[in-house]
């Protein structure tokens, strides 16, 4: 079992890889939306990419009102 | 087709509709890659009658009010139905919009009877205002077996037997009230009649024709004008069907046109841009040989069908993108909000047809569309028949107000006389949208008057709404613009708000105020948040009753700042 804080690290990694940004311009506490300069379908985009890292199923109304990673983590934490 | 001038009213075509095509399929809903239901006319009939017949024994009388809120599903029109089936009023409500936002808005439009998603009811449960409420009868749909639905009825189990009486309407009755705007300044409800309806049909599909065996894909929220039109009614009355999709995951709308061989589809530009870039990343990896042949290719088809649409041609010439759409793609439609001409004409080339529309909820549906004879990028394309247009005190571009008579323009504003008078004005609707017409009768759309912006996910946003975000700043007082309203530009994309903040004396704009604005702004959903401020350096002008006097402010920041004075956030 994951830990929260691996949860996040994996978010981080995997959205810095599917937008092809560096990582470390990533932090928790980001708008995702801002720093990674996308709009919600592409947000909708990564969350089919983490569910299929994580094997889990997510509503697309799960990721409404999220803007943030860590936010996004609490919401596939508790799935996992 | 059914013939929509024998019928008065929307209850009334589509209980013909159940009759007429009981055979053919309706509805296919899909979740990702699972069908969940599929349903004939008169498997929908069934679902629909013991639905109405419960809601009569709720009281629930013709005129009664009845929202809707709820993502695309077959309950979402089985529901709308059996509302009309009982003479009642639909006010359709947009999913998106938060508790506290749809609270407000079920109390403005008197609403007795709410259908809604369980994840949306428990978070209108949770809303402080929750208690206030004056709802009469909620359904909910999709709740888990052992949740707690504060007095509220599972949509599943709301059914009562024997046939309920169909109750018939006017012409000139109210079908629907639909919100443009107005949560948190003043809520624009759009009321529109039976008529206003099935004329918006009647012209629509004059020029863009169902029939059974057509599938329309659904993807824009029902509750929006276009998909309620052509996501539900148009195709009802013509017997083709509609195919849901529970979500909106490009990967999965993708893989939607091919499994269901969709016709027919309306996209925001938001999707139709991000279905371009999926597209352009598949044609940049082809080898270097392919890709010179496939632009070879779209080359030639350009030139057999500049003139018009032949689609079988495009399909022989580019199979394998017409794979991707799955074969039977006749027409995309788009609109809501600006669309790049690179974008539809990158579609168009490819030998997809796609026709850029212009409407607003108060004028129905759509005003205007291309009608692809020949296709135009650079237009939003002619009058609908029964649409009048004129451009009002032009200048000597022809620019100016774009004006509408038609019988689909809305009767007037729910509960709110003043701007119904300032919005129609003997007969026509003042858009509010700046454009001119060409030497073939297409409109150019240039710009807004009003105080506005829409997204690339075709929504509508004023100002005004977005204020209560912000309200508590540490500021002395402070002000929502369009950009575009305050600095006028003779054109539309790249629309943003603008933050206008007046300062206390000896104040300055300090690292602290930027992030509480910051944060402000973060809790907005993505499409209402501010994109920059503009500090302004007197009171703001003010009416008696110290209402901001919002046009005055704004020519004055324009005089004195321009565009450049705007801080990006």
């Amino acid at each position: 079992m994951r830990t929260a804080d691996q949860t996040l690290d994996e978010i981080l990694a995997l959205a810095a890889q599917h937008f092809k940004v560096p990582r470390e311009k990533l932090t928790p506490d980001d708008d995702f939306f801002k720093t990674l300069k996308i709009d919600s379908l592409q947000a909708l985009d990564l969350l089919t990419r983490l569910e299929h890292h994580f094997h889990v199923e997510l509503p697309d109304y799960e990721l409404q009102g999220v803007t943030d990673f860590r936010t996004l983590a609490g919401r596939i934490q508790a799935r996992l | 087709m059914l013939n929509l001038d024998q019928y008065s009213s929307l209850g009334a075509v589509l209980r013909e509709a159940l009759d007429r095509y009981a055979n053919e399929t309706c509805l296919i809903e899909s979740d990702r890659d699972r069908e969940r239901t599929r349903l004939t006319y008169s498997d929908f009939k069934d679902m629909a009658l013991p639905l109405a017949r419960a809601l009569e024994d709720t009281e629930f009388r013709a005129n009664d009010r009845a929202a809707i809120i709820m993502t695309n599903q077959s309950k979402w029109l089985i529901s709308a139905y059996a509302i009309f089936h009982c003479g009642g009023v639909l006010v359709p409500l947009d999913y998106k919009l938060s508790a506290d936002e749809h609270l407000q808005l079920l109390e403005h439009s008197q609403a007795t009877v709410l259908v809604v998603e369980f994840h949306l009811w428990r978070a209108i449960m949770q809303s402080p205002d929750f208690k206030d409420h004056k709802l009469h009868t909620v359904l909910v749909t999709e709740a888990p077996p052992s949740a707690d639905l504060g007095g509220a009825f599972r949509w599943e189990e709301f059914r009562r037997k024997g046939d309920p009486v169909f109750k018939p309407r006017l012409r000139a009755d109210v079908a629907c009230i639909v919100y443009s705007s107005g949560t948190g300044g003043r809520p624009k409800g759009c009321v529109l009649t039976h008529e206003n309806y099935l004329e918006q049909c009647k012209a629509l599909t004059a020029w863009y024709p169902f029939w059974p065996g057509v599938r329309y894909l659904s993807i824009l929220p029902t509750n929006h004008a276009i998909d309620f039109m052509v996501g539900f009614i148009g195709p009802f009355v013509c017997g083709a069907c509609v195919v849901h999709l529970r979500t909106l995951r490009p990967e999965y709308v993708r893989d939607a046109f091919v499994r269901y061989r969709i016709t027919y589809v309306s996209l925001v530009p938001m999707v139709l841009k991000n279905l371009e870039r999926g597209l352009k990343a598949k044609l940049q990896a082809l080898p270097g040989f392919q890709r010179t042949i496939f632009r070879q290719l779209v080359a030639v088809n350009k030139f057999f069908t500049g003139w018009k649409p032949d689609v079988r041609l495009s399909r022989m010439l580019l199979p394998q993108v017409h794979r991707a759409f799955g074969g039977q793609l006749r027409t995309m439609f788009t609109g809501g909000a600006f669309i790049e001409a690179s974008t539809l004409q990158f579609f168009y080339d490819l030998g997809v047809p796609i026709a850029n529309g212009y409407g607003l909820t108060e004028a129905g549906t759509v005003l205007t569309v291309n009608d692809l004879k020949p296709f135009r990028a650079d237009t939003v394309g002619k009058a609908l028949p029964g649409v009048e247009l004129r451009v009002l005190s032009p200048d000597e571009e022809g620019v100016g107000e774009i004006a509408a008579r038609s019988k689909t323009i809305m009767s007037r504003y729910l509960n709110d006389p003043e701007l119904t008078a300032q919005t129609i004005v003997d007969g026509w609707l003042l858009t509010g949208d700046l454009g001119r017409f060409d030497g073939d009768g297409h409109l150019q759309l240039l710009g807004r008057k009003k105080n506005m912006i829409v997204t690339e996910g075709g929504k509508n946003i004023y100002p005004e709404d977005i204020e209560n975000a912000f309200e508590g700043i540490n500021v002395k007082e402070f002000c929502i613009f369009a950009a575009n309203f305050i600095w006028p530009a003779k054109e539309l994309g790249e629309e943003m708000l603008v933050l206008a903040i007046r300062l206390e004396t000896g104040q300055e704009f300090s690292e602290a105020l930027k992030q509480e604005i910051d944060q402000r702004n973060r809790k907005l959903p993505d499409f209402k948040r501010v994109g920059g401020y503009v500090l302004w350096e007197r009171d703001f002008p003010r009416t008696a009753s110290m209402k901001i006097k919002r046009e005055m402010l704004a020519q004055e920041i324009s005089k004195a700042l321009s565009r450049a004075a705007m801080v990006q956030l």
